[in-house]
């Protein structure tokens, strides 16, 4: 998982996948925005397409890319929600038990329940 | 890891971690710095229970809870509107592992499978859910897990690709 991850830090890639995460762009759009020669952002762009992370069209002269059907940031939200319900669960399980540790010290290690 | 801030007073932040195992199974794991008798206490005292298991971030006031936490026991919380989550106990074993079903789902619902494991007085605890089927878990979680899980696939192949192709 964090392999995966940490390995897609690349500032590029992941700057392009973003970018097209809130509008479509033409490899010329991007090449120009990571300042890129667009034979660079095309072989970029195509790894990211032949991964299914975005999809391209021409129309007439231009290629357009958008995110592809691979919804990874949704399917990452997903994970995250469920995360953040453990970790805030737990971050209250962390309370209820300083609050027995406490007691047990108090009591003098006597049994509860 | 040990960013710790001087002068930082909370103790240390210890990690959620959430991993989606399989097709049919999630697990959550995160340390306690307390033995496990005081984490399974927690856990199978009713009135402590309902002091952390829905946390206010999720949204919903647990309005009862029944518990009868001993091997083939059942539990029932309400949530009222008639949403309740309700199982059997098909395994407790204190201090160290508690198994429920969870049945308001019908029969594409989980087994959590909770397991406390007590090391230098520190506890770690490994929750898994396990669904009957790869359909049950997307239903549950949304498709998005499955489509994570192949996410990650191509996210490997691109990767391979990128490093063969620098």
């Amino acid at each position: 998982m964090d392999t995966a991850f940490s390995a897609l830090s690349d500032p590029t890639r992941r700057g392009v996948l973003e970018q097209l995460g809130r509008e479509e762009a033409s490899i010329t759009d991007l090449a120009d925005r990571f300042r890129m020669t667009l034979t660079g952002m095309r072989k970029h762009v195509g790894v990211l397409e032949r991964a299914g992370l975005i999809v391209t069209e021409k129309v007439g002269r231009v290629r357009t890319c958008r995110i592809g059907p691979r919804r990874l940031e949704e399917a990452a939200a997903w994970i995250e929600r469920y995360q953040q319900l453990w970790d805030a669960r737990f971050g209250e399980l962390d309370q209820v038990i300083e609050e027995l540790k406490r007691k047990e010290k108090s009591d003098g290690r006597k049994k509860t329940g | 890891m040990d960013a710790r801030r001087p002068g930082e007073l909370a103790p240390t932040k210890n990690v959620t971690k959430v991993e989606r195992k399989s097709d049919r199974e999630i697990v959550v794991t995160r340390s306690f710095d307390a033995p496990a008798r005081l984490v399974f206490e927690a856990w199978s005292n009713p009135e402590l229970f309902v002091r952390w298991w829905v946390p206010k971030s999720m949204g919903m006031t647990l309005r009862s809870c029944e518990m009868d936490v001993r091997t083939g026991g059942r539990y029932r919380l309400g949530f009222g509107d008639g949403m309740d989550f309700f199982g059997r106990y098909l395994e407790v074993t204190p201090p160290s592992r508690i198994v429920w079903t969870n049945e308001e789902g019908g029969e594409n619902g989980s087994v959590t499978t909770v397991t406390l494991t007590e090391t230098d007085g520190k506890t770690l605890v490994v929750v898994s859910e396990l669904y009957p089927s790869k359909e049950a878990l997307d239903a549950d979680g949304g498709g998005a897990a499955d489509a994570l899980h192949e996410t990650f696939g191509q996210l490997d192949e691109l990767l391979a690709e990128l490093a063969s192709n620098t």
